[in-house]
């Protein structure tokens, strides 16, 4: 155990590390000079070399990436020249808002997907599965955007159930003090109900949004370990013992599908935060994802430098994460043995789509 | 072959049995009948480059031109699917945006299939430190989401459509090196490639005759489905104002275009290309649907 | 007769018979073999006892009944009351038969508690897994499967099997998987509960010199029928079927002396294809 978790979290280090690299590589090494962005079009040549000198942009590379280097390593995540703000703390304050989006998207789409998931498994070749599987491949073929707006239209242009979609909570709601940045949690803690309550009715459509697309790939993955499971020798075993149903389901079936069924929290992920973008654009969400396209829109490349690392720490953090997990519900990891765990699955499709995993030339 | 009923009916497996050595077309439909993949597939695909050849040879009304006068129609008889701000007809635009989105898609598939294969049959079959610098900067390239991968890309380069089309397809050219590199690897020890090295036949000949043709299967199928990824990232990379920019009649362009009149009733701009985006997708989803279901040897 | 009685039992897959006219039975504190090359029905008919066939395959004939009572006919299966109680079943792959996330000690006291609700499982549970040769079984117990050996884990399994005190014990190719060393002990164990218990046992395998010794009868399936049938010393002494005498030629030499070409074996059925080398 001790020896997979070493191995994972090296990974993840190296990993951050060529993330690290990368980002500035291509950052630095673009067509186009930050200055002149930042200046404007009108700036003379006088003005770009003082803004140039004050970005640091007429040093050497290596001394710009030694001093980029350190920045990092003290959290110095630069200015966007946008807000004013250190991008750390524009960063870290608009997190919390994405952060409600996931959360709620996700616990929507996996008590759909899940159960779904697991019944088209047992029920293989039943209606119930054909219905599963063809509910997934819809799934991955709406663009999330225009879902958004196709709800939009529906929910709040013709039926008037939810509010505009304008942002976390109407404007003329009061706003309590901020502990954490997050308006759920804010109100909560300062016992501001109707802010609470008009939070979570903003919450509503963007979670939907985001949760309809997420079930997709959860519901896919869910079916297709239940069906492996239920076809294996153990289950055979346990029916052949005359164990309860219900016995079978709970420490044969779900135990089993549990730690394959937990990749699919990577790639859910991944697909949250390739989404939140998107859809904190429509629904006008003040999360880090509205953070970035205003960012990419106005070229403040602080803001968008800071947002990718930031995007890619999260993204390797919470890989390990489920690597480690995986490690607790599998006790082939915990307690010693083959080389199992997460990575050594398929690669792990993107966007909530499928990857094809090569089939092992070896006749079945 | 499958142990189900289905496909036993006509012709037995060793040619006894009723109705024996079935022709073209009877072949034809009971792979039809135990593949409906293919059947639903199939059809969506027809539709699509159908109407897409015809939005582009022959669109009801030119897709670019403005009528400031029609601004906002609602779908009626003379506009199908109504006309957007600038009084375009948007039933022309969508067959329009549809063709150019489906190319787009299948270039980026085509040249992520290409560069990811050849990458991978080099890393697969060198080894050593080739493979360890490849593998590596796939890990790096796949730590983080395409989409945001794309996007970052594209955002450096600038916004072209060509641009577009580096960065989409950087971003998926891991996943069909990593496929490919994976089957060659289980593939490189195997006995015929052996015996083709033992008669002397030089490294990159055995590479193309022997390894190639059963390493390239997987990655067909992935290449499938990057087509309707691709059309999915592309448009929404446009919908954000990143890589291709109005007045290109794109889909993605015109759903980013409709948004402001989403509020105020006039949904049919937004609508409508994005049910040709689904439309693409389907076709291409089922039909990779179906690509996997021939490469595992299954019945659906 | 009580035990275990298969009449007439036909099995198919699609429309294809796998298993055909089969007549088997397994008397209290007997041994009975069941021998036959791979894809021979043999596994198909042992599952049928328990209900546990694969969705593809049907019965379309004949009967199981167990103890006298019937439960398999072609339209009823009332092997619900026989699993885990009346027949107890083991399996090739000891390891891939047990639950990977649980310890065995734990999937021993499930089959425990299923049949007694009362009384203490995980005192029993050790008591048993001391009985079939784990040593330390109340360390063994908090193991999971794949610490254990191929032999201990057939081993953990036949414990399963005596907790549910079965009238018949089916062992489905129970050493194949396990090292030579090994073979004989589980075997020797399986003999020794058959005589402590009385229950009946139905060995299955490929292998003759498996079964020879131990079982006081044996039939031989092949192509998905019984081909023959008696006592071990009349199959094996002289043999009337052709495969049978194959085997028991084998049986007699090493695999790779020969002293005469086989005899052709009669023509096999059309929808049989012709089994591959190698592959």
């Amino acid at each position: 155990m001790r020896r997979y978790v070493i191995r994972r979290v090296g990974l993840a280090v190296l990993t951050l590390a060529g993330i690290v690299v990368l980002v500035f590589m291509v950052t630095h090494i673009l067509p186009g000079n930050p200055a002149l962005v930042q200046a404007g079009g009108y700036a003379n040549a006088h003005t770009l070399h003082v803004i140039e000198r004050q970005m640091g942009l007429n040093r050497s590379l290596a001394a710009q990436f030694g001093s980029y280097l350190g920045n990092i390593a003290h959290g110095n995540l630069g200015t966007s020249y946008t807000t004013g703000n250190t991008v750390a703390h524009d960063l870290l304050t608009r997190l919390p808002a994405t952060a409600e989006l996931a959360v709620a998207s996700t616990i929507l789409a996996t008590s759909v997907g899940v159960p779904l998931g697991v019944a088209a498994g047992l029920r293989a070749g039943s209606v119930t599965d054909w219905a599963g599987r063809t509910g997934a491949i819809i799934g991955t073929s709406i663009p999330l955007y225009w879902l958004g707006l196709v709800l939009i239209v529906v929910f709040y242009g013709k039926l008037h159930i939810a509010p505009a979609p304008t942002g976390e909570v109407n404007p003329f709601a009061a706003v309590p003090p901020s502990y954490t940045h997050s308006l759920i949690l804010d109100s909560l803690l300062s016992g501001n109900w109707p802010t609470f309550f008009d939070t979570l009715r903003h919450l509503a459509l963007p979670a939907i949004t985001l949760g309809i697309v997420e079930t997709a790939p959860i519901l896919k993955i869910t079916r297709s370990a239940t069906l492996e499971v239920a076809g294996s020798d153990y289950v055979r075993t346990a029916r052949a013992y005359g164990l309860s149903r219900w016995e079978i389901l709970k420490s044969d079936v779900l135990r089993n599908v549990a730690p394959k069924a937990l990749t699919a929290l990577g790639i859910v992920f991944g697909f949250l935060l390739g989404g939140s973008i998107l859809v904190e654009r429509i629904y006008d969400w003040p999360g880090i994802g509205l953070y970035a396209w205003n960012a990419v829109t106005t070229t403040d490349y602080d803001a968008i430098q800071g947002y990718i690392l930031l995007v890619g720490l999260m993204y390797v953090l919470l890989n390990l994460a489920i690597d480690l997990l995986y490690a607790v519900a599998d006790p082939r990891i915990r307690f010693g043995s083959a080389g199992g765990g997460p990575r050594n699955r398929p690669p792990p499709a993107r966007f909530g789509r499928r990857v094809i995993s090569p089939p092992s030339i070896e006749r079945h | 072959m499958g142990l189900t009923g289905a496909g036993f009916g006509a012709g037995r497996p060793d040619g006894t049995g009723p109705a024996a050595g079935p022709g073209r077309s009877a072949r034809l439909r009971s792979e039809l009948r135990q593949h409906p993949s293919l059947v639903v597939g199939g059809v969506l695909a027809a539709a699509t480059l159908i109407v897409a050849i015809a939005g582009h040879i022959a669109p009801p009304h030119n897709p670019l031109a403005l009528s400031p006068g029609h601004a906002l129609a609602p779908p009626g008889p003379a506009h199908w699917f109504g006309t957007d701000q600038f009084g375009r007809d948007v039933f022309s635009r969508v067959l329009y945006g549809l063709g150019m989105d489906v190319a787009i898609g299948l270039i980026v598939a085509a040249l992520a299939f290409a560069v990811g294969c050849a990458a991978g049959l080099v890393a697969g079959y060198l080894g050593g430190w080739v493979d360890d610098i490849v593998m590596r900067v796939t890990d790096i390239l796949m730590s983080f989401p395409s989409f945001l991968l794309a996007l970052s890309i594209a955002v450096v380069l600038g916004n072209t459509v060509r641009n577009v089309i580096i960065a989409v397809t950087i971003a998926y050219v891991p996943y069909i090196l990593r496929l490919t590199r994976g089957s060659v690897l289980a593939v490189r020890g195997a006995d015929y490639v052996l015996g083709a090295r033992a008669v002397g036949a030089s490294r990159s000949r055995v590479m193309t005759l022997h390894v190639l043709p059963n390493t390239v299967g997987p990655s067909v199928v992935q290449a499938t489905l990057l087509v309707g990824w691709a059309i999915l990232d592309v448009s929404g990379l446009s919908f954000l104002g990143v890589g291709i920019q109005p007045p290109s009649p794109e889909l993605g362009v015109q759903i980013a275009q409709g948004a402001s009149y989403i509020t105020s009733g006039q949904w049919w701009v937004s609508v409508f290309p994005g049910v040709a985006i689904i439309l693409a997708v389907l076709a291409v989803n089922f039909l990779g649907d179906y690509a996997d279901d021939k490469l595992r040897g299954r019945g659906s | 007769m009580p035990g275990l009685q298969i009449d007439g039992l036909r099995i198919a897959i699609g429309d294809r018979d796998v298993v055909r006219a089969v007549d088997l039975a397994v008397e209290p504190g007997s041994c009975r073999g069941l021998v036959g090359e791979s894809g021979s029905g043999k596994s198909l008919t042992a599952l049928a006892s328990l209900g546990l066939l694969p969705r593809a395959a049907r019965i379309t004939a004949g009967r199981i009944l167990l103890g006298g009572d019937e439960t398999v006919t072609p339209d009823r299966d009332r092997t619900g009351g026989v699993r885990g109680s009346g027949i107890a079943m083991i399996f090739q792959s000891p390891r891939a038969a047990l639950n990977p996330v649980l310890r065995v000690g734990h999937q021993v006291e499930r089959v425990l508690r299923r049949k007694d609700q009362h009384g203490d499982p995980r005192k029993r549970c050790v008591e048993l897994l001391g009985a079939v040769g784990l040593g330390e079984p109340d360390k063994a117990a908090r193991l999971y499967p794949h610490e254990l050996s191929g032999g201990m884990c057939q081993r953990v399994m036949i414990a399963m099997g005596i907790a549910s005190e079965p009238q018949v014990l089916i062992a489905d190719e129970p050493v194949t998987a396990l090292d030579v060393t090994v073979q004989a002990d589980i075997l020797d164990l399986l003999d020794d509960i058959r005589s402590r218990t009385g229950m009946g046992m139905l060995l299955i395998s490929h292998d003759l010199s498996v079964v020879a010794e131990r079982c006081e009868s044996i039939s031989v399936m092949w192509q998905g029928a019984i081909v023959e049938a008696g006592p071990n010393r009349t199959v094996i002494n002289s043999p009337r079927h052709p495969f049978t005498a194959e085997l028991v030629r084998d049986l007699a030499n090493p695999p790779n002396v020969t002293d005469r070409p086989p005899q052709p074996l009669p023509a096999r059925p059309a929808d049989h294809p012709p089994a591959e080398a190698g592959g």
